[in-house]
């Protein structure tokens, strides 16, 4: 099977679905001459021309709110946001637009936009580039978000996205776009709101996304090297819908969790998913619900400080060893 | 409701034409016929009637929230969406009852829709702010000033994606020119040679706030920053809102360019029934726009001047304005309530149409 990168795998998802639709638009700043800010949209240009792929000005509310309008005539627009920190200034048009539009309208209109772009901290980049709104999204219903961590999710979710009629917001991670998995060549979907377990274990279940399940997984082996703890990692994969099945299913055989997600605490993804599992599996936890989220204040600057600031391997190890005592 | 229309001041060009009597005179007034004037006529009534019902109905705590009544503007919807071809779409703000009527929207399920009910146009979802009708081109009922600018201009960007012959058109308010949405759908618009029209309804008013204390410089001149094509016209005369805005919805359809017009209007209600409308205007101003500049008496003398229509008709239209009306107020008050079980539905297209529903896990949280 193929080995590609996590930003070829959105790039031929992107490819594939403006070959099969031909109201598929990519547009967004730098998506198209420029390649993208993160080279994810590289050759698209050159491939399918100017009308399918579109330079925007750096002018997020007038270009998101324009895509949601096209939507609503049948074209498809997939957007990128070069960081997702930037949707604070598209905010009434992601939120109040695009997630209302369908309800106000007694669902008399569809909004089948898609937007994507990177949502984490770890580069340095500050607290203004370094926002991770997935609870805020998810917050919204009419919406669906999808945090992928591996190239064959991210190509099979974003293929499914653009397919999807509600309005979907798909958040990837700059740190990512170079790691590297097998992605087959064969066409394939992954449904939404279906959950991955990336490893089995007995004694703990890690339910985390995004960047922290590769995380997860480096500490899951420290876990199972030097302490002889054996731990399950859920993927989420998808924020909303959300498969707690999946969680509860794995709660009930490992009966002690860690969530595990970069994101600050108050009333992110994880107090959801901490309600969901005590609410829905009370009698499987054999001890409280433990969580570790980034260390709560604005992303620091310092390269070096911002490392402890996200959960990371050690971060992760000393949580989990405290979840499962 | 036959009274008389005093002269109005009139703007006039060199050689002594004044813009009524040339907007009066153009090919797209000139070629209605009889029974189409008199339609729009109607249409500008019913609003009138419709809201006046409305108001009552709220005043007697029949509808919930607020209440924008679009009194004293109606011939600039009715004007504007008599344009509309079958390619061409509107958009508007919250002050929405107008567009909704003269799109073509039956007014027992707009009535309905203020009352709350199931049977509103938006299922008792949406309210008086947010009517729709995709059905006939009508893309809301927007609340959030200026928010629906940059929709409207993506409306022109789908028609044009699509490559058909049609234009937008994106109301807004004079408050609503202060958004950075509405600057930033204006660049795209004319950096991407959008067919889209952006109408502000100047009514001279962002909601207690006089344009003089809100707003620098002109309106529509700020199109001019934009390379854009702009213009200004009275809105209380149909023929002048027709003629105008035909010139640029044409330019729109077959040229795909974007243009500003400013359309000076002015509302007799405050800004919402909730406000006393005692601060920031006096009633002389409202009495002397009314007394000189109505909207419905205006057009009549017009029309009764052509010989269209007489006291007769005059008076039978009326009536049936009011009956229709009434007729949606009873409609409205007849229907049931959305049950609890519809909060949840129309939320996700996927839920809606299960039978194509791809996603899995939950998308509802307790």
């Amino acid at each position: 099977m193929p080995v590609i990168t996590y930003r070829e795998a959105i790039r031929y998802a992107l490819a594939e679905e403006l070959e099969r639709d031909p109201n598929v638009v990519v547009m967004g700043e730098e998506v198209a001459q420029f390649n993208g800010a993160y080279k994810v949209t590289e050759t698209l240009l050159a491939k399918f021309g100017p009308k399918r792929i579109v330079d925007t000005p750096i002018s997020e509310a007038g270009f998101i709110g324009m895509g949601i309008g096209a939507s609503m005539l049948g074209v498809r627009p997939v957007m990128e946001l070069m960081f997702w920190s930037f949707y604070s200034v598209a905010f009434d048009q992601i939120l109040n637009n695009a997630a209302n539009v369908r309800y106000m309208s007694g669902g008399q209109i569809n909004c089948p936009i898609v937007i994507r772009g990177p949502a984490n901290g770890g580069t340095n980049v500050g607290a203004t580039h370094s926002l991770t709104p997935e609870n805020v999204l998810a917050n919204h219903p009419g919406v669906k978000v999808i945090v992928p961590s591996t190239p064959y999710d991210a190509k099979g979710l974003l293929k499914s996205a653009i397919r999807d009629n509600d309005p979907v917001f798909f958040l990837e991670n700059t740190i990512l776009y170079g790691d590297k998995g097998e992605v087959p060549e064969a066409e394939y979907l992954i449904p939404l709101g279906k959950a991955d377990i990336k490893r089995k274990g007995t004694d703990l279940t890690i339910v985390t996304y995004g960047r922290s399940v590769i995380q997860s997984l480096a500490a899951a082996e420290l876990l199972e090297k030097e302490h002889d703890v054996s731990v399950e990692v859920v993927d989420l994969r998808t924020i909303r819908p959300l498969d707690i099945d999946t969680v509860l299913a794995s709660v009930a055989r490992t009966h002690r969790v860690l969530i595990v997600e970069e994101q600050k605490p108050f009333a992110s993804v994880g107090t959801q998913l901490a309600y969901m599992i005590q609410r829905e599996a009370f009698d499987e936890l054999d001890g409280p619900i433990h969580r570790l989220a980034t260390i709560d204040a604005p992303a620091i600057y310092s390269p070096p400080v911002e490392a402890e600031q996200l959960p990371n391997p050690q971060r992760i190890l000393k949580a989990a060893l405290g979840a499962v005592a | 409701m036959s009274k008389k229309t005093t002269a109005i001041a009139e703007k006039k060009d060199a050689e002594g034409v004044s813009d009524a009597t040339r907007h009066r005179a153009a090919p797209i007034n000139t070629q209605l016929s009889a029974e189409q004037k008199t339609d729009l006529y109607r249409t500008v009534v019913r609003i009138r009637r419709f809201e006046e019902r409305s108001l009552r109905a709220y005043l007697a705590k029949k509808i919930g929230g607020f209440l924008h009544l679009y009194i004293g503007q109606e011939a600039v919807a009715v004007g504007c969406c008599s344009l509309m071809g079958k390619n061409d779409h509107v958009i508007t703000a919250y002050r929405d009852h107008g567009h909704a009527i003269a799109v073509g929207m039956d007014t027992k399920p707009l009535m309905a829709e203020l009352y709350g009910k199931i049977t509103g146009c938006s299922k008792g979802k949406g309210g008086s702010m947010h009517y729709f009708d995709p059905s006939r081109n009508f893309w809301g009922g927007h609340g959030i000033v200026g928010g629906q600018i940059p929709l409207g201009a993506g409306l022109a960007y789908g028609i044009k994606y699509k490559g058909l012959k049609g234009a937008a058109m994106a109301f807004m308010g004079d408050g609503a020119v202060n958004q950075g949405a509405v600057h930033e759908a204006y660049n795209l618009a004319a950096l991407w040679d959008l067919p889209v029209i952006f109408v502000i309804e100047n009514n001279g008013y962002s909601m207690g706030t006089s344009q003089a204390r809100s707003s620098a410089g002109d309106l529509a001149r700020r199109a001019e920053g934009y390379h854009m094509a702009w213009g200004t016209c009275d809105g209380h005369d149909v023929y002048e809102v027709r003629s105008v805005m035909n010139e640029f919805l044409n330019r729109a359809r077959e040229e795909s360019k974007p243009a500003v017009v400013e359309i000076k209007t002015y509302r007799y209600r405050g800004h919402s029934v909730a406000d006393p409308d005692k601060t920031y205007r006096d009633k002389a101003e409202i009495e002397e726009y009314q007394r000189t500049k109505d909207p419905i008496n205006v057009f009549q003398s017009i029309l009764v001047a052509e010989g269209v229509l007489n006291d007769e008709s005059i008076g039978k239209i009326d009536t049936e304005a009011r009956a229709e009306a009434d007729t949606a107020a009873d409609f409205a008050e007849a229907s049931p309530f959305p049950t609890v079980e519809d909060i949840q539905k129309d939320v996700y297209w996927e839920v809606d149409n299960p039978q194509h529903k791809t996603s899995e896990g939950r998308l509802f949280f307790e």
